[in-house]
């Protein structure tokens, strides 16, 4: 019988990969699921076994199943990894997704699964810890801090009980990685959070799944059952988030399983002594725990052989928004970002020139072309004002009016703040109050001198007179003050980091703040 | 009379619930999602239930389910469009599409249509961020959505 793989991604499912695959069947093929290779221009793709090697063909409608099996349809692709976009990349963490069925113990043990747990439960816990330190794998939920560091930290903790928690709350806009990976190799998420509690001495872990991801949440259940003898003595369960954004801040997630409100915790005392249930706690991102199989069974030199300065090994990078060829490519860190937008993502997929992109979330700052020699690098990216974040790219073309964007950041900011400090919860309404004045200032050019509200504001903020003045630059004075006490002032990274796209989209964009253009460098 | 029903539902399937899951904090979230799939939404009748079962106040049940966007406290329509407002979506023409969604279905966003036949909700980020904009639709995800699959998605609700 034939054997057709049609991705189970919840993103293929979105383009009718449901449907492609009923149809596949409904033809007489054997149909595996897998997770997306991670190419959105492609999908849905569907791969024909023949003579045991697989030919891709993408996108593919359901009508498309005879021209697919007799070789004839246009969209023929051959061999996924030979195609450029995936020839290029460097896979240690997403090897397997896109390739194996998710949710086939056979499968994943054929594909180099198990591996790692197995070479890190025969050595002692100060080993593993060690291992990983010397990988040089730093936290990939954004944070950068050395994922070995924090696990000497646990297993130095004297207490019966230690949890591993995973962050999977991946709320950040542009990025799907963790859901790519829960969807599409789970069982390397289990087997890395296995390796954690076996090299910190924890006996139990959870895994918080935003609930905005229903299929990764399924996926990850199911696979969590069906290995559970493989892990044992080692338990895990998931937990389902409810829409919180700050919740993939790592203390407001521990008091969301604890069953609070997701408030933001003041540090110290770091979940490392005091986390889950007040007890020494792990908690790292999914792509953090799913590098760890590889280091173990590959050797950390392997992993730390890749990278760029501190940074070391690789990263899954998001290619997001207005993007040609969007999906996920993980590559060695040091790439620079022009190669990644432009190179691999093949520009705008509406045409236009890219204007903007950002770089890391909605907390991540907005780029301009012309630093697009940035290579990606933890170091370099918070020196040029910015940050990695979850390594999500997204593009803008030239049709973003960057004033709306930084007015959309503190939106956000305002709706997802969890209330515990001022700076976040009162400067993000008055950062979207700010944000109205400039774009009615900038629409209304030349500057109108007039307060706005009238008289009746004026009364009201007859102490703050530099309110009253509702002109561009005595507004924008006030939003570059306002971002500093946000930025300074606030207890964790939501409030902290809302300031770098809004400053940096003024900083970079202020003809779109009704400042002059900035003047360009000479385009060599 | 009404009020009394709600609780009485309530406490039968909170109880079911306890005796399976126990009675500890950290059951709250997974109760409270457990509910609001069963009778839609968490009333707030039910609030004093859960507080009694959980051994909690009263306040700190009415904190938990005020703060997360996921719990609603009246029902929702018989259709639930989640339409992305994140950067991605946006950068994809979401603003425009979120416009022409709240025309076509005829309800505002966060508001439940006055005959009670769909809901619209923002929501940010479905993680399918290079296929925007897009959309839940009673659970079912829909990618890159424009005119055409906003009318295919309002007849869909109309049914």
């Amino acid at each position: 019988m034939t054997r057709a793989f049609v991705s189970r991604d919840m993103a293929s499912v979105a383009l009718g990969a449901d449907e492609v695959a009923q149809a596949f069947e409904a033809a007489g093929c054997e149909v595996i699921r897998t997770g997306s290779r991670g190419l959105f221009s492609i999908e849905p793709l569907v791969e024909v076994e023949k003579d045991g090697t697989r030919v891709a063909f993408g996108p593919v409608g359901p009508g498309d199943v005879a021209a697919v099996l007799n070789g004839s349809h246009a969209a023929r692709l051959g061999d996924v990894s030979a195609l450029p976009f995936f020839a290029g990349q460097q896979r240690f963490t997403f090897a397997r997704c896109g390739v194996i069925d998710p949710l086939c113990l056979e499968d994943y043990a054929a594909h180099g699964g198990w591996r790692g747990l197995d070479a890190a439960r025969a050595m002692a816990p100060q080993a593993v810890v060690d291992a990983v330190k010397a990988s040089g794998l730093r936290g990939r939920g954004g944070a950068g801090f050395p994922t070995g560091i924090k696990w000497q930290t646990v297993l130095d903790a004297v207490s019966d009980a230690k949890f591993i928690v995973c962050n999977a709350d991946e709320g950040d806009s542009g990025t799907f990685a963790d859901r790519m990976l829960m969807e599409g190799d789970p069982l390397c998420l289990i087997e890395g959070m296995a390796i954690a509690g076996h090299a910190v001495g924890a006996g139990h872990g959870y895994v918080y799944i935003r609930s905005e991801y229903p299929y990764a949440i399924a996926t990850m259940r199911e696979a969590i059952a069906l290995s559970a003898k493989r892990i044992a003595p080692f338990t895990l369960e998931v937990r389902m988030g409810a829409g919180a954004y700050v919740c993939g801040e790592e203390t407001a997630l521990l008091d969301s399983i604890e069953g609070k409100r997701g408030q933001v915790r003041a540090k110290p005392p770091l979940p490392a002594l005091a986390g889950l249930f007040g007890q020494p706690t792990v908690i790292n991102n999914v792509l953090s725990l799913a590098a760890v199989p590889f280091i173990l069974s590959e050797g950390a030199e392997a992993y730390a052989a890749v990278g760029f300065g501190r940074s070391r090994g690789t990263m899954p990078v998001q290619l997001a928004g207005n993007v040609k060829h969007g999906g996920l490519y993980e590559i060695g860190f040091g790439i620079t970002l022009g190669e990644l937008v432009n190179g691999i993502g093949g520009g705008t997929a509406s045409g236009r020139p890219v204007r903007a992109v950002q770089v890391g979330g909605p907390l991540g700052a907005y780029f301009p072309p012309s630093m697009f020699d940035l290579p990606f690098d933890y170091e370099a990216f918070a020196q040029a004002g910015g940050l990695i974040g979850h390594a999500g790219i997204t593009l803008f073309d030239d049709s973003v009016d960057m004033a709306h964007m930084a007015r959309f950041a503190m939106e956000f900011c305002s709706v997802e703040s969890c209330g515990k400090c001022t700076p976040c919860r009162i400067g993000s309404t008055r950062g979207v109050e700010v944000m109205d004045r400039i774009i009615a200032a900038r629409d209304t050019q030349p500057v109108a001198a007039e307060p706005v509200g009238g008289g009746l504001t004026k009364a009201l903020y007859s102490r703050a007179p530099d309110r009253n003045d509702g002109g561009l630059e005595a507004q924008t004075a006030l939003l570059r003050d306002l971002c500093d006490t946000m930025k300074y002032g606030s207890l964790c990274a939501l409030g902290g980091f809302t300031p770098y796209p809004v400053l940096s989209a003024l900083d970079h964009f202020p003809e779109d703040f009704g400042a002059p253009a900035p003047v360009k460098e000479a385009a060599a | 009379m009404q009020q009394d029903k709600v609780v009485e539902e309530a406490t039968l399937l909170i109880e079911d619930w306890a005796r399976v899951h126990g009675r500890t904090r950290d059951g709250l979230l997974p109760l409270l999602h457990w509910l609001q799939e069963e009778i839609g939404y968490v009333d707030d009748a039910a609030v004093p239930v859960i507080a009694r079962a959980l051994n909690l106040s009263r306040a700190d049940v009415h904190g938990v389910v005020t703060f997360y966007h996921d719990f609603r406290r009246a029902p929702a329509g018989r259709h639930v469009v989640k339409l992305c407002r994140a950067e991605s979506c946006q950068a994809r023409g979401g603003t425009a599409v979120e416009a022409t969604a709240v025309a076509r279905l005829g309800v505002a966003m966060g508001e439940t249509r006055r005959d009670g036949q769909v809901t619209l909700e923002p929501v940010y980020c479905l993680g399918l961020c290079a296929i925007g904009p897009n959309a839940l639709v009673d659970g079912r995800p829909v990618a890159r959505i424009d005119a055409a699959a906003l009318n295919r998605i309002a007849q869909e609700i109309s049914a």
